[in-house]
């Protein structure tokens, strides 16, 4: 655990140029990485954080297994959809699995997620409706989900701007004397914002039950995250009084040992931490990016070979629970999620039309009912041109 | 001459502005090894080096705050900021520094600043996307604000505004990006506060800008039909509006109907109503009419052609300024 800052290792940036470039970096040492299960599906004992995991059983480790595998099919078979022309636009989490299932089975049910818009797996575990992941990137809505049903905001797509929100929320659980923590999620690029920099002010201001979870993905579209931070991001909370913890995001036991000290942390009154889990963004930013331009080959089969599932299925099979049975389930169940998903897709319906005008307002609003009132007329008097 | 869409004339404009002055510089997210999300800095950083095209951290305040000291010290920088809705974190910077420093330090700050922003909807994208900000900047003293609509423009435009020593916000109408046109790179352009007329006509003056004079060109085209003459104005300028050239068209014609995507109330179509009816009151047969995007948050996409002007949303405000049945006339309005 950071509670100081380290001498950095610095990188020579008295700089000929003024530009960072990712050629000029420094590598980001990582000996306080915590991982606790290897790419290789190696189990290593770190008391400090063992303890937090002791219940992860064979059983229980095979369903976070299974909700990896069903939220990798959900990401291809929307990448699919978006190819076929059913949904404009999809994000993939591609290679993130870990990170956020780890960190969301954590939760409690009164504990409140701010995401951005990267987590459909998070929102997979918070039991969203598998329709309401999609009404954002089919274009028929502009959120798809009730926040108070899953326990889970709608993402934020101005980047950064959640983690205000969930610190405000923080706030307020430790007014109403109850012991539920808000978790935001953000990218590495959304650390460069002024919104996260002055949640974690607030936070530690306040001393609010809340988790700043980054999943450094090393990408922020094309600029990778050496041109946001020149030091680890865990590196720069503590400097404003938020402890952290710099996991092994593609090691689901890691980020449940770590999500679990942090919010052990909040819930008794020791306000916010920061959690970076090291992940990689395998897929393109969204369906629109081309990676080709400006990523690196080797470095992509680098963490290839780091997949989260992979050590997870490599332990299990060591451990003797992937049974020819289990695997059949869970395929079984994977395609059947995977086809709930597309039908639900295809069988989406564009809204009425006088539906832009709903829900502007909680309360009446007479500039834009007469607006409302004109354009209906419009719509039929040009019904009636056409007919 | 060359035909060029509208994305890759702003490139060549950026390209023709880097050469010439060692002092301009481009400053955003993703526009170096990406070239951009639209691709219109492509191959610059390749050609002029990451000292010159500069992807910056992911923070618009960062980006436009940094721009400000830059220009200080007497740089040129050329801000892209990735789309309309992604603006507000730097709305600070421009309002309260970038605005005002020039009238702050009685003339002796010059801020040459330019601040690229692909605007306005129509390409089905999610929110946030699909805006357009403009009022908020015309409104705001110490800012030039301009907007183009084809290819020969881009070119011209930005390089004007990267030339000029006030800031400008450079609004590109991001759906128009690969519309193709001929553009002479030596053209002697307009001054960059005039307004354009598109096209002449007698009846009915349509003003338009940025997306939307190729739907008011259109609209122009499907009225012949019904006999009508509109001319239309692309205006260019949303600071300062180049009042004289509508003003002049409204005096011919009588009739003046304003169609922008952004939302109605406090928008620019209100402006041009209010002082063209002051200029030219008596030249007026009807009220002015505009048609604009509702006073709604931008809907989703698929919904999109219920909030965005279109030919026909156009052809009934011209039906309504000339006394022709229209789709509010059972409330007498015509
Ligand atoms: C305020 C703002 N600026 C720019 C963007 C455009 N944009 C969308 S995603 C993104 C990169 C975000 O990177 P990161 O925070 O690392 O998250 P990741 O996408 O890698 O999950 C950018 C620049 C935005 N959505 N909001």
């Amino acid at each position: 655990m950071r509670t100081s800052v380290s001498e950095p290792e610095s990188p020579d940036l008295t700089d000929k140029s003024g530009v960072v470039d990712k050629s000029d970096l420094v590598t980001i040492p990582n000996e306080d990485l915590v991982q606790l299960l290897s790419p290789e599906g190696v189990r290593s004992d770190q008391p400090d954080y063992d303890s937090w995991i002791e219940d992860i059983t064979s059983d229980r480790l095979v369903s976070l297994y299974e909700d990896m595998v069903i939220v990798r099919r959900i990401d291809v078979e929307a990448t699919a959809l978006q190819r076929q022309g059913e949904l404009a636009l999809w994000a993939p989490l591609l290679g993130q699995e870990a990170a956020q299932i780890g960190s969301a089975r954590a939760l409690r049910k009164d504990d409140f997620a701010f995401s951005s818009y990267r987590e459909n797996a998070v929102a997979y575990c918070r039991g969203v409706k598998l329709v309401d992941l999609l009404r954002v990137w089919r274009g028929t809505a502009n959120s798809g989900w009730n926040p108070y049903e899953i326990g889970m905001a709608t993402p934020a797509v101005i980047i950064g701007a959640q983690t205000l929100h969930a610190t405000g929320y923080a706030i307020a659980c430790k007014k109403d004397g109850v012991d539920s923590v808000a978790i935001a999620y953000f990218g590495d690029g959304a650390t460069s914002q002024g919104d996260p920099n002055e949640a974690m002010i607030f936070a530690a201001s306040f001393n609010a039950p809340v988790i700043f979870f980054c999943q450094n993905n090393q990408w922020a579209i094309s600029e990778p995250v050496g041109l946001q931070a020149v030091r680890s991001i865990a590196d720069r909370a503590p400097g404003f009084g938020v402890p952290s913890m710099r996991v092994d995001g593609n090691d689901i036991l890691a980020v449940t040992a770590a999500t679990r000290i942090a919010l052990d942390r909040a819930r008794s009154g020791g306000g916010p931490t920061f959690i970076e889990a090291v992940t990689y963004r395998m897929g393109p930013h969204t369906t629109s990016d081309d990676p080709s331009r400006y990523e690196d080959r080797a470095e992509h089969e680098e963490w290839a070979m780091k997949d989260p599932i992979l050590r997870v299925e490599r332990y299990l099979e060591t451990e003797g629970a992937l049974t020819p049975e289990v695997r059949a389930a869970i395929a079984a169940k994977s395609d059947a999620v995977a086809a709930e998903f597309r039908s639900a897709c295809v069988e989406l319906e564009n809204p009425e039309p006088l539906s832009v005008f709903d829900n502007i307002y909680a309360e009446p609003h007479t500039g834009l009912d007469r607006q409302k009132r004109d354009y209906a007329a419009y719509l039929s008097y040009i019904e009636g041109e056409t007919r | 001459m060359s035909e060029l869409t509208l994305s890759k004339a702003i490139g060549a404009g950026l390209r023709r502005s880097l050469e010439e002055n060692d002092h301009v510089l481009l400053m955003g997210e993703d526009i170096g090894a990406l070239g951009g999300v639209f691709r219109v800095t492509d191959g610059l950083k390749n050609d002029f080096g990451p000292e010159r095209v500069m992807d910056t951290p992911l923070a618009e305040a960062g980006i436009v705050g940094t721009a400000i000291g830059m220009a200080f010290r007497g740089y040129r920088p050329v801000v892209e900021i990735q789309f309309d809705g992604f603006i507000y974190p730097a709305f600070d910077q421009i309002v309260a520094q970038l605005a005002k420093l020039h009238a702050r330090t009685g003339g002796k700050v010059r801020v040459p600043l330019t601040i690229r922003v692909p605007y306005g909807g129509g390409i089905g994208a999610v929110e946030h996307h699909s805006e357009s900000p403009e009022a908020y900047f015309a409104h705001t003293a110490g800012l030039r604000v301009v907007t183009c609509s084809n290819p020969q423009d881009a070119y011209s435009m930005i390089r004007q505004a990267i030339d000029s020593d006030d800031p400008v916000i450079f609004f590109e109408p991001k759906r128009r990006y690969w519309v193709k046109g001929e553009v002479d790179l030596d053209a002697v352009p307009l001054p960059l506060g005039k307004a354009r007329v598109a096209l002449e006509g007698t009846d009915v003056t349509l003003v338009a800008y940025g997306p939307l004079v190729a739907t008011a060109l259109d609209a122009a085209a499907a009225a012949v039909d019904d006999g009508l003459s509109i001319e239309v104005i692309d205006l260019r300028s949303l600071s300062p509006i180049d009042f004289d050239t509508v003003e002049a068209s409204v005096r011919k014609t009588g009739r003046l109907v304003i169609t922008h995507e952004a939302a109605q109330s406090g928008g620019l179509g209100a402006e041009i109503a209010a002082s063209i009816t002051d200029r030219c009151f008596f030249s007026l047969e009807a009220a002015p009419a505009r048609v604009t995007g509702f006073d709604i948050p931008y809907p989703p996409s698929r919904l999109e052609e219920h909030f965005l002007p279109d030919l026909d949303r156009i052809l009934d405000a011209v039906d309504r300024v000339m006394g022709r049945e229209n789709s509010l006339t059972p409330w007498g309005a015509s």
